[in-house]
């Protein structure tokens, strides 16, 4: 994602308030006279306003309701009862372990990873990122539901490749996807990509000179490694436990799909069955203000741990960071990756296709039984399948050009920190993370069935809920590439007299492209993937393709969302590698 | 069987209605509007129109035949089935209409319940169409002519033949009580599915909480759909299911799958899946054209011979190989002891089951 160019160039661990000073220390004045009016603080204020109506709104509906019991009265007793039943704790307790196992898991296997492929001479290393991304673009209950198939203890085709192999019994089995291990296997596997993403790019950024530095001074490859490589890389590790974290938390899909046949709860899915008929959405609201606490907390503490420790990496120059040589481990490692890859890739998407070309799902595919039966239903029976198709494509497009242009806007006012109150924009962009997609359709569902705004039925309420839940982590990409490129060259443009319009336009806009790119792109995906909110949300005529195969999943036909997860796949790659190709914006390399 | 008593309205009603005097009450048919053929001039408004929303808990494949049917009877309105569990139905509907979005134009659910609700809320059309005027019982419509049985099948114990032998099967509830199906049970949930829900309120009505209670014990497997369990069966992943459709496990066993039905000993709970049209649905004459047909003896005979369904309607016949209906002992329905308790049976369940 990091923008190259020559060689040469530095970087400084810098505290971050001071660009900042330097950015607000210019003088604003004379740029009226230089290039006509600055539109900039009209249009940032504007972004504000736009930011509180997205997630102010929302979120005092819900507030309000958890304060309130059926009739409309004032009381705490849906947070008594939360504390107290244990149909409410338990959940919470369940969520807790499974979103910590899953962070540490996802670090341990996702940091090694990434330093493989960006720092070694590791063989087809852009293999290895390509199979990341793979596994990225996979939504997460799709995964879910082709891990059912693999390992669901009677029928899962491993177990019954484990029978065959080691003679077990009948009803023996090796895996059981139905447990909460296997849950948090599977919620892993999906995640992963999110940690690998930003130890990788944080290592791509972090230029060779530094460890050069530290190796001509004397330090050996471990001693550099420790002292330079990892304190580089930290706010990127930390970042993405803190992310994989709050995924793992705030899914609704997975837990679905593999906790309640197994007969218990994680609070999304708790949430959910609240707002199943009768709906008690102040009970849901209240049991939706520990996961907002818990996220807040987690923040702060990442602020507290990483400091004021912030990198510039991209002044103007800098060399490509120095592969390390693996030797006689290049192969095994290579192995490893692809072993790894084997859990989100490689293996659901072979049970999904042999599920969509078997008679039945659990039948392993021979050349006679091999049958369309699935793909000709899909095609040319499943009446909800080209409208719910039709409105993906929509959302996905128009939430991602929209999101990006918000988060753009706001990285940069945060980043140079433009106007007055930009921390509030910051910490309002961040804040749909700590609420579980679920939470925010109720949320949006309050706010917008009720006039002035009656948007429930339209595909605009479906739109507010994506940006809203695409816009933290757009925010923090786009952030992130905006503290990599130094200030000082937009100050060097604004000295000579551009506006910040045009600086931005001519210097910075430029410089971010790959971001933006990638930024889009990750939002198009992460519609595709969503699902908890568009659950709440929808209505026949804005079904969407992760609600169909949801619906799917709960009538068991196993088959039809083969056939339609691998279609996904498909019109995803296929939207990707077409905005990379857009002319004008150069041809660059997707990752995630 | 014509009522001797015919009242003054029933003239003013017409000749129509007269023709289709089966068994009613005058009272009755007071209430109701007269029978309605399949006219060209319908067919035609219908054609306007262009389509029809279905909103229908009836397994996804089958609906969407029944949908194919429709748009090769009538070609140029094609339907569109909206399709998940009957309870889901029910709420989207309810949410729906709550802000005003007026989206479904004809229902059908698992749950005979709901109708009495929408009923109560003012929402159905009443529309009559000829064949349930002239061959439905009266106990498969209702008075006031806004719905009658679209559908009806028992919601039945069943058993993966490949694992379990036919001697060693179940053959009633008490049954699956035993500790050797400790784990091989899939069940499905009331709080998703019409036909569980009305399954539920027999069961306990019938056989009492306590058996959930010890069938918890059995560490079940849960999923939603009633016709969610035949599927893992077919798939092996239970062995045996303690409810579920009864004609999801004859179209799995007559295209070869490995299940068998077992009618419990204790008796089978009877479900009745009506249809009606919403007075406000979008497509009127869609609606009206899409609800006379599921009523013909050619839809009721598609959903018996593809769908495994039983019918109301005289004029279809059973398909050989299956337990006739008269012969399956069933437990008692009662739609409206099902509407009052509904909530109080979904929370009796999650203290029981958990999820």
């Amino acid at each position: 994602m990091a923008a190259h160019s020559g060689c040469g160039g530095i970087a400084l661990p810098r505290p971050e308030g001071n660009y900042g000073e330097m950015t607000i220390a210019l003088p604003a004045r004379t740029e009226r006279r230089g290039f006509g009016i600055d539109v900039s603080k009209p249009v940032l204020y504007g972004f504000a306003v736009i930011l509180c109506l997205l997630i102010v709104l929302p979120l005092s509906w819900l507030l309000l309701y958890s304060v309130t019991d059926a009739k409309g009265a004032f009381t705490l007793n849906n947070f008594y009862r939360l504390f107290t039943e244990s149909s409410f704790y338990d959940p919470l307790v369940t969520t807790f372990i499974l979103a910590t196992s899953s962070a540490f898991i996802c670090c341990a296997v996702a940091a090694p990873m990434g330093w493989l492929v960006a720092r070694t001479d590791l063989p087809f290393s852009a293999i290895i990122r390509a199979l990341v991304t793979a596994s990225f673009v996979t939504p997460p209950f799709l995964g879910a539901i082709a891990w059912e198939l693999l390992a669901a203890p009677n029928s899962g085709l491993l177990n019954k490749i484990a029978r065959d192999w080691f003679g077990m019994a009948p009803d023996q089995h090796l895996f059981n996807i139905y447990t909460l291990p296997g849950i948090i296997f599977v919620i892993s596997c999906y995640t992963f990509p999110y940690v690998f993403v930003l130890v990788a790019n944080s290592l791509d950024r972090t230029p060779g000179e530094l460890e050069d530095a530290s190796s001509i001074l004397g330090g050996g490859r471990w001693y550099t490694a420790r002292r330079v490589t990892i304190p580089l890389v930290l706010p990127a590790l930390l970042a993405g436990a803190l992310v994989a974290f709050l995924q793992a938390m705030t899914l609704f899909g997975s837990p679905a799909i593999l906790a309640l046949p197994a007969g218990f709860h994680t609070m999304t899915t708790k949430i959910w069955s609240l707002f199943q008929f009768p709906p008690k959405p102040e009970l849901a609201a209240a049991a939706s203000l520990p996961l907002l606490v818990l996220t807040v907390i987690l923040l702060r503490a990442e602020h507290m741990i990483l400091g004021r420790r912030g990198y510039s990496v991209v002044g103007g120059k800098y060399g490509a960071p120095r592969l390390i040589p693996l030797h006689r481990w290049r192969w095994p490692a290579f192995a490893l990756c692809l072993f790894v890859l084997l859990n989100p890739v490689f293996l659901p998407y072979a049970a999904l296709f042999n599920a969509a070309f078997s008679p039945v799902a659990s039948t392993f595919l021979t050349v006679h039984n091999f049958t369309l039966h699935n793909v000709n239903f899909v095609l040319f029976e499943l009446s909800a399948a080209s409208l719910a198709l039709k409105n993906t494509v929509i959302l996905g497009t128009a939430t991602a050009t929209i999101g990006t242009a918000i988060a753009l806007v706001i990285a940069y006012v945060t980043a140079r920190q433009a106007v007055t109150g930009w921390r509030a924009l910051g910490f309002l962009a961040t804040a749909p993370i700590a609420v579980p997609g679920i939470v925010l359709g109720v949320g949006l569902f309050l706010s917008y069935t009720r006039p002035p705004f009656v948007l429930y039925g339209t595909l605009w309420i479906l739109l507010i809920a994506f940006v809203t839940i695409a816009l933290p982590s757009a925010y923090q990409q786009l952030q992130a590439a905006f503290r990599t490129i130094h200030p000082e060259l937009e100050d060097a443009s604004r000295i000579l007299g551009a506006t910040r319009l045009r600086s931005l336009w001519q210097i910075t806009a430029p410089l971010l492209r790959t971001g933006v790119i990638a930024t889009w792109c990750f939002i198009f995906v992460g519609v595709m993937r969503e699902l908890s909110a568009a659950i709440i949300l929808f209505t026949s005529e804005t079904k969407v393709v992760s609600v169909l195969i949801y619906d799917l999943n709960e009538s068991g036909d196993l088959g039809a969302i083969s056939v339609i997860g691998l279609g996904m796949l498909l019109i995803t790659f296929a939207v990707v590698i077409a905005v990379n190709r857009i002319p004008g914006f150069g041809n660059v390399r997707f990752r995630t | 069987m014509r009522d001797s008593r015919i009242s003054r309205r029933d003239v003013l009603i017409g000749s129509s209605a007269l023709a289709a005097g089966t068994a009613f009450s005058t009272k009755v048919m007071s209430a109701a509007p007269p029978a309605s053929a399949i006219t060209p001039q319908l067919i035609e408004a219908a054609k306007k129109e262009g389509k029809v929303v279905w909103y229908t808990s009836v397994d996804l494949p089958l609906a969407e035949k029944i949908a194919k049917s429709f748009e090769a009877k009538f070609p140029g309105v094609t339907a569109r089935v909206e399709r998940t569990g009957a309870e889901r139905v029910f709420q989207r509907i309810g949410q729906e209409y709550g802000s005003n979005i007026h989206a479904v134009d004809v229902a059908n659910s698992s749950d005979a319940a709901h109708f009495i609700v929408w009923k109560k809320q003012g929402l159905l059309e009443a529309y009559v169409p000829e064949d349930v005027a002239k061959f439905y019982p009266t106990e498969h419509k209702d008075p006031d002519g806004m719905f009658a049985s679209f559908r009806v099948w028992v919601c039945i114990i069943a058993y993966n033949t490949n694992l379990v032998k036919s001697e060693e099967a179940p053959k009633s509830f008490a049954d699956l009580l035993d500790p050797k199906w400790k784990g091989k049970i899939v069940k499905a949930h009331p709080g998703y599915s019409g036909t569980i829900m009305t399954a539920t309120y027999q069961m306990q009505r019938d056989l009492g909480w306590g058996f959930f209670e010890k069938l918890a014990a059995q560490n079940i497997m849960q999923v939603q759909s009633s016709a969610d369990p035949p599927k893992r069966l077919a798939l092996g992943e239970r062995a045996v299911m303690a409810d579920g459709n009864e004609y999801n496990i004859f179209q799995i066993s007559e295209k070869g799958g490995p299940v068998a039905p077992v009618y419990a000993t204790e008796g089978s709970p009877l479900i009745v899946g009506p249809t009606g049209m919403f007075k406000a649905a979008p497509n009127p004459n869609a609606a009206k054209l899409f609800t006379a047909y599921s009523f013909t003896p050619e839809c009721q005979q598609l959903i018996i011979d593809v769908g495994g369904l039983r019918s109301m309607h005289p004029d279809t016949k059973e398909k050989p190989g299956r337990t006739p209906f008269k012969q399956i002992k069933v437990m008692k329905d009662d739609p409206a002891a099902v509407e009052k308790m509904s909530d109080e049976i979904k929370q009796h369940y999650v203290k029981i089951f958990h999820v």
